[in-house]
């Protein structure tokens, strides 16, 4: 027990380390903008699938359990608001950064991990690239601005999946759906998502590189890196969505 | 226990001796390492380790796996960072360098890695262009990469592989290409781990040849890390054995394959 909790205190000055260093690291020259755009597209394209396949069963099932109950209450034309405020504010953001955690972080972690045991990083630092800022900046600065991107089209596809159940169940037109569910949408509503969401890439990306970077015990420390960056990446996005929730409860009253 | 240990430091003590007496003043030294200590916790990798490479030779240093050749030969880089100890490459003293200098050395300065070290998800091309981002100036480099690349390429014979995967190559060309990548920075010393290891005994001779060709077209320093016999008996001018992280022997291949000491045989026991 003594241990665990000295190894959970280990593991949060170590990826404090890791985070300083990507901050200074991050606004030194050179930089690499190739490798940067590169990234993106990996994290930010490839995942675009994912994330909308998974929005748009989300905003379905969603509905679809909530349907009866509003019925029950007469409250069915509240629907667009109630779903389009859910997935805004909370559940789009989470379930995408979830994915993201379970797709991006773990690749990182492999990745990079893999790169350590082979000893490909080393070859960079001997080449005379600096391999933080080749691999380590660039993926955390891909995810952070990509996850917000990944977090709108998700919640837009999500709100389709939704629309298009009240559309065959209650003869709700598309656009009188989506005007109601943005009339329904304040600032105060779509801010504090955005900016968690950065947030959640942040720390997807950070915890995935951390696990990766730092890889140990040969090949078989490849696969726990991959696994222990998704099931930390996981947890900070709770603890960071909890955070972000309190600190926009001060400014905005939700 | 006091015994092993008075044992250990007597060895110490004639090993640097004998590095003093072995010491030539007359070559330029282009790696100099004295007295380098290493730890991970209570594993003492090198005790006082002491090293000259000079200009133009083939200086082979031998031990057995987990002796700590890898260790030193990654310090010589700054890879590791050593405890103690003294590591000057060109001139330079590696611990007091900054960041950029120790990069602008680096380029001086070809590794070729145990296991080729070639990044999986570029191209032979890429990987070769690699090294190249940061010392465009030092090769006159304007804009067009491929001459470079492909004459790095022929001097390995591998001119064919430009757009092939890593993984589409077998291990002896992996390490051939490897071995394009550390010369396209034209370096002047070479730091060679385990050049053979996990090859079949015809690769094997063909990267030796290559090593050499290298060296005589080049004029390279080569510092070669090897457990194999072989390849240290065809490339080395002298040889260093290195045992409990000391340098316990040196001399040519004939000087010491022909010693009596145990310790010595034991590297040339067939």
């Amino acid at each position: 027990m003594t241990h665990q909790v000295k190894q959970f205190f280990v593991q949060a000055g170590e990826l404090s380390s890791f985070a300083s260093r990507f901050f200074k690291e991050a606004f030194t020259p050179p930089f690499e903008f190739k490798e940067l755009l590169r990234q993106c597209y990996q994290m930010g394209n490839r995942s675009f699938v994912l994330v909308g396949v998974t929005g748009f069963i989300i905003g379905l099932v969603l509905t679809l359990q909530s349907r009866p109950t509003m019925i029950q209450f007469g409250a069915v034309s509240w629907m667009p608001n109630m779903v389009g405020i859910s997935i805004v504010r909370e559940i789009g953001p989470v379930i995408t950064a979830l994915i993201c955690a379970g797709r991006i972080a773990s690749g990182i972690g492999a990745e990079l991990g893999s790169m350590r045991v082979t000893e490909q990083i080393d070859a960079m630092e001997v080449s005379g690239t600096n391999p933080f800022k080749y691999l380590v900046v660039t993926r955390v600065m891909a995810t952070t601005l990509m996850l917000p991107l990944l977090v709108i089209f998700g919640d837009l596809i999500a709100l389709y999946g939704s629309a298009l159940v009240e559309n065959l169940k209650g003869n709700v037109s598309f656009q009188l759906y989506f005007n109601t569910v943005f009339n329904a949408l304040t600032f105060g509503d779509l801010i504090p998502a955005t900016i968690k969401s950065f947030f959640f890439g942040f720390v997807i990306g950070l915890v995935g590189c951390f696990k990766g970077y730092y890889s140990k015990k040969g090949t078989a420390g490849v696969g726990i890196a991959a696994n222990t960056a998704v099931v930390m990446a996981s947890l900070l996005v709770f603890v960071v969505d909890f955070i972000a929730v309190f600190v926009s409860d001060i400014f905005y009253e939700l | 226990m006091n015994s092993d240990l008075m044992e250990k430091d007597t060895s110490i003590a004639l090993a640097k001796e004998k590095w003093k007496s072995n010491t030539d003043t007359n070559r330029k030294a282009v790696i100099r390492i004295k007295d380098v200590r290493k730890s991970f916790g209570d594993n003492h990798v090198l005790n006082g380790f002491n090293m000259e490479l000079y200009e133009g030779e083939n200086l082979v240093v031998m031990g057995k796996s987990g002796s700590g050749k890898s260790v030193m030969i990654k310090c010589l880089v700054g890879l590791i960072a050593a405890d103690s100890g003294y590591i000057e490459v060109m001139g330079k003293e590696i611990a007091t360098l900054d960041r950029q200098t120790l990069d602008e050395l680096r380029s001086d300065i070809g590794f070729l890695f145990q296991g080729s070290a070639l990044y999986d998800s570029m191209t032979v091309r890429e990987n070769l262009e690699f090294p190249m981002r940061r010392h465009r100036e030092k090769l006159g480099v304007v804009s067009d990469t491929t001459p470079l690349v492909i004459e790095a390429l022929e001097n390995v014979g591998l001119a064919h592989t430009l757009d092939l995967m890593p993984a589409e190559l077998s291990g002896g060309m992996k390490r051939r290409v490897a071995l394009a990548r550390t010369l396209i920075l034209k370096p002047k010393i070479i730091l060679y781990d385990e050049p053979t290891s996990g090859l079949d005994p015809i690769t094997a001779k063909e990267i030796i040849e290559l090593m050499r060709s290298i060296q005589k077209k080049y004029g390279t320093s080569s510092l070669i890390i090897t457990h194999d016999v072989d390849c240290a008996r065809v490339i080395s001018e002298r040889m260093i054995l290195l045992v409990d992280g000391i340098n316990y022997a040196q001399g040519t291949y004939s000087e010491l394959s022909a010693s009596t000491d145990a310790k010595v045989e034991a590297f040339f026991k067939k």
